[in-house]
């Protein structure tokens, strides 16, 4: 494969963040894909990044507390018993 | 079962099975058990008012989500903060420069050694410490896993101001993880060790 072309590791390591958030145009995306496959510096830098924002991802569910999970369970019977409720159309 | 009672039911059990997104989200947002739960039922309320806006029933998770981070970012600002607005922090701390150690690439990895050992408490006491600018598009992007434009219509700023707010926000959070590895032990520092070369 053609090495020549490829992405240095300072650009590389620039577009890291954008890369693993899924925010970098296609061809971009691509590069930085190719780049991470020859170079296993930049590959190790990439799967700590990647492992760090999935533990993070972990931290937007908690534990639902019984008085919580009753105390919504009482708000939907509500909205079920409200029979006239009628939905805002935007 | 009518439409309609296929609707409420609909609808209540896509609560019951987000609600634990729902808590864990409200309390990183408030940082408070009590707020977070009356911002969960509040937005469960605005969810519900607002049904028919969901084109989609597979997308109920990121949409209900958005109301509960749209709604407390709408009480902050009507308590007076501003949330959007940044300090100005230069900072690009770099965890795994600080971990990563090239002679050892292909014997051991103590950048990996170091997540293996990192508790759940670690990273809420580390965001729960940011400051609010930086604490919330570290909480919308990594957290909830909205996108940069997402985030940008909900804080009304640019797109690139969410860039440059995240990625001072992420060299916050690592730095923090850092000091707080080393203030328990986990970690001895090096002082102004410099980034691993690369090629």
């Amino acid at each position: 494969m053609d090495n020549l072309n490829m992405m240095t590791c300072e650009k590389a390591i620039r577009s890291l963040a954008a890369y693993l958030d899924d925010e970098l145009a296609g061809d971009v995306q691509q590069n930085v894909e190719r780049h991470l496959e020859f170079c296993r510096s930049c590959y190790s830098r990439a799967e700590f990044e990647r492992r760090l924002k999935s533990e993070l991802r972990k931290l937007g569910k908690d534990e639902v507390p019984v008085g919580l999970e009753q105390r919504v369970r009482r708000l939907l019977q509500s909205f079920t018993l409200s029979a006239d409720t009628v939905p805002k159309h935007h | 079962m009518n439409e309609r009672s296929a609707e409420c039911a609909w609808f209540e059990q896509a609560v019951l099975n987000v609600l634990p997104e729902l808590v864990g989200t409200a309390r990183r947002l408030t940082r408070n058990r009590e707020d977070a739960e009356d911002l969960v039922a509040e937005a469960i309320t605005r969810a519900w008012v607002n049904r028919a806006t969901l084109k989609e029933r597979e997308r109920f998770t990121g949409w209900v989500i958005r109301i509960l981070t749209n709604l407390f970012l709408s009480q902050r600002r009507s308590e007076g903060d501003h949330p959007h607005e940044a300090l100005e922090v230069d900072e690009d701390f770099s965890l795994y420069e600080r971990l990563h150690q090239p002679f050892l690439l292909w014997w051991s990895t103590p950048e990996q050694e170091f997540l293996d050992r990192l508790l759940r408490e670690d990273l809420v006491r580390a965001i729960g410490v940011l400051p609010e600018p930086f604490r919330l598009v570290v909480l919308m992007a990594d957290v909830e896993g909205q996108s940069y434009g997402e985030i940008a219509e909900s804080l009304c700023v640019p797109i690139g101001t969410v860039r440059s707010r995240l990625a001072r926000g992420r060299g916050l959070l690592q730095r923090a993880l850092w000091e707080h590895a080393c203030d328990a032990g986990l970690r001895s520092e090096s002082p102004e060790r410099r980034p691993s070369s690369h090629g």
